[in-house]
């Protein structure tokens, strides 16, 4: 039995993909927001064991390929018994992928602030978690706000490899499509069109944000 | 009952991995070479805007950063055919990595060409060297020593994103990765062995890079 698609059946098919890949790139990018700051913090934290952990944490995500990591937290879930979907398995692998990078993204910003405003602040006698919270954090946030929205771009482009452990999202569907239809070149097309249509606003955006940072600077 | 790792099984195929990952080497090194080469001269045309080319590389640059490389790669490999532009696997695995280097080493390298100071060109000038001259040793060497870190990560980041390659069955590392658990069953013990491996050539990368740097063009750029 052939089912015929029209155009609007292929757009209609990949605009549902698309929904996944935007509900996916938000999940991985609230969550890898989350622990990736509980990763800056042990970072920049005074403790030398803290500190050694997340080194190794950001360079093993930042030194392995997404889709390895995509495999290994597929396939160890099951072995420690937990029933994986892919859905689970994609959003779990791109929170940690996530979480490595704006780690070490935000560990730069923090770095960025002047020296001088730790010697002021500890000279005001506040202690660090004060310094952290009413001087340094609030500086670094500001540095911070452009390479982050431009990171989210990655983390977009990162879900299309989620495809490969069989999460329905827009490369997939697009895959799955472009066997039914025999239109690969249109069907990729269309599917490379998404994701420049979700990434390229962000792009943007990041760009306006660093130009005006460096204006007000 | 309690899980038992069993590695033994993956290094029965160690020659199976070794080969793989000479081959994701060998497909990194070619990426990288002609990538960096497509981004020198797309650099060149965009920042001494040369018409029409610094429009085209602008789209260029723009379509391929915001777009995955796994779409670009079936693009090329399912989509291109539709044109009558057919190719092998490998074809297309090199393709996509020098198309996607080559759009991401385009704006690193520009960044570099366009922080040269005037006065370094008028100086190059006064001492009557040629126009030639002035852009190889005035305005690029130093141009790829200022972006050389960025460049060497961002073909670290083209090499562990050759792994999709596996996905138009280009026999790389992981590849191998799959024949061999699909033969074994031991899907975690092969992909983490495999894991490991490419975070060693990750780290091979960066020093062999940084030593290239350091005695090709951070050295004489001076």
């Amino acid at each position: 039995m052939f089912v015929q698609f029209s155009t609007w059946d292929i757009v209609r098919n990949l605009l549902e993909g698309g929904k996944w890949t935007l509900a996916l790139s938000l999940i991985a990018f609230i969550l890898g927001g989350g622990v990736g700051l509980a990763i800056l913090f042990a970072r920049i934290a005074r403790n030398r064991l803290l500190q050694a952990f997340a080194k190794t944490y950001i360079e093993v995500f930042q030194g392995t390929p997404l889709l390895m990591q995509l495999f290994i937290v597929f396939f160890g879930l099951s072995l420690v018994g937990v029933d994986v979907s892919p859905w689970l398995a994609a959003a779990l692998g791109l929170t940690l992928f996530t979480s490595a990078y704006l780690a070490e993204i935000w560990r730069g910003c923090v770095e960025a602030v002047p020296k001088g405003q730790w010697e002021a602040s500890s000279s005001l006698a506040l202690s660090y978690a004060q310094q952290m919270r009413h001087v340094i954090l609030p500086q670094a946030l500001r540095i911070a706000v452009a390479p982050t929205v431009g990171f989210s771009v990655q983390v977009v482009k990162g879900t299309a490899v989620t495809s490969i452990i069989g999460f329905a999202e827009l490369t997939k569907t697009g895959s799955m499509l472009a066997n039914a239809t025999f239109q690969p070149f249109l069907v990729f097309g269309l599917v490379a069109a998404g994701y420049f249509a979700l990434c390229y606003p962000l792009s943007l955006y990041a760009k306006s944000l660093e130009r005006k940072f460096h204006v007000a600077r | 009952m309690a899980y038992q790792f069993d590695f033994a099984p993956v290094f029965e195929h160690t020659n199976l991995l070794l080969s793989g990952a000479g081959f994701t080497l060998a497909l990194t090194a070619v990426g990288a070479v002609l990538g960096i080469g497509l981004g020198i001269v797309g650099a060149i045309c965009r920042a001494w805007r040369i018409r029409p080319f610094d429009s085209v590389f602008g789209v260029y640059v723009e379509i391929i950063r915001n777009t995955p490389f796994l779409v670009q790669l079936f693009f090329i490999f399912f989509g291109l055919p539709a044109l009558g532009i057919k190719m092998t696997e490998w074809q297309a695995a090199v393709l996509a990595m020098v198309i996607n280097l080559g759009a991401y080493s385009t704006e690193i390298i520009r960044a570099g060409i366009q922080a040269t100071p005037r006065g370094q060109l008028e100086a190059a000038a006064s001492l009557a060297l040629s126009r030639f001259q002035i852009f190889r040793h005035v305005v690029l060497r130093p141009a790829l020593a200022k972006v050389w870190p960025a460049l060497t990560s961002q073909v670290i980041i083209v090499m562990l994103g050759s792994a999709v390659c596996s996905q138009i069955a280009t026999e790389e590392l992981t590849f191998a990765a799959n024949f061999i658990q699909s033969r074994n069953f031991r899907a975690f013990e092969t992909y983490f062995v495999t894991t490991a491996l490419y975070f060693v050539m990750a780290l091979l990368i960066r020093q062999l890079l940084m030593q290239i740097g350091q005695r090709y063009v951070v050295g004489r750029a001076g």
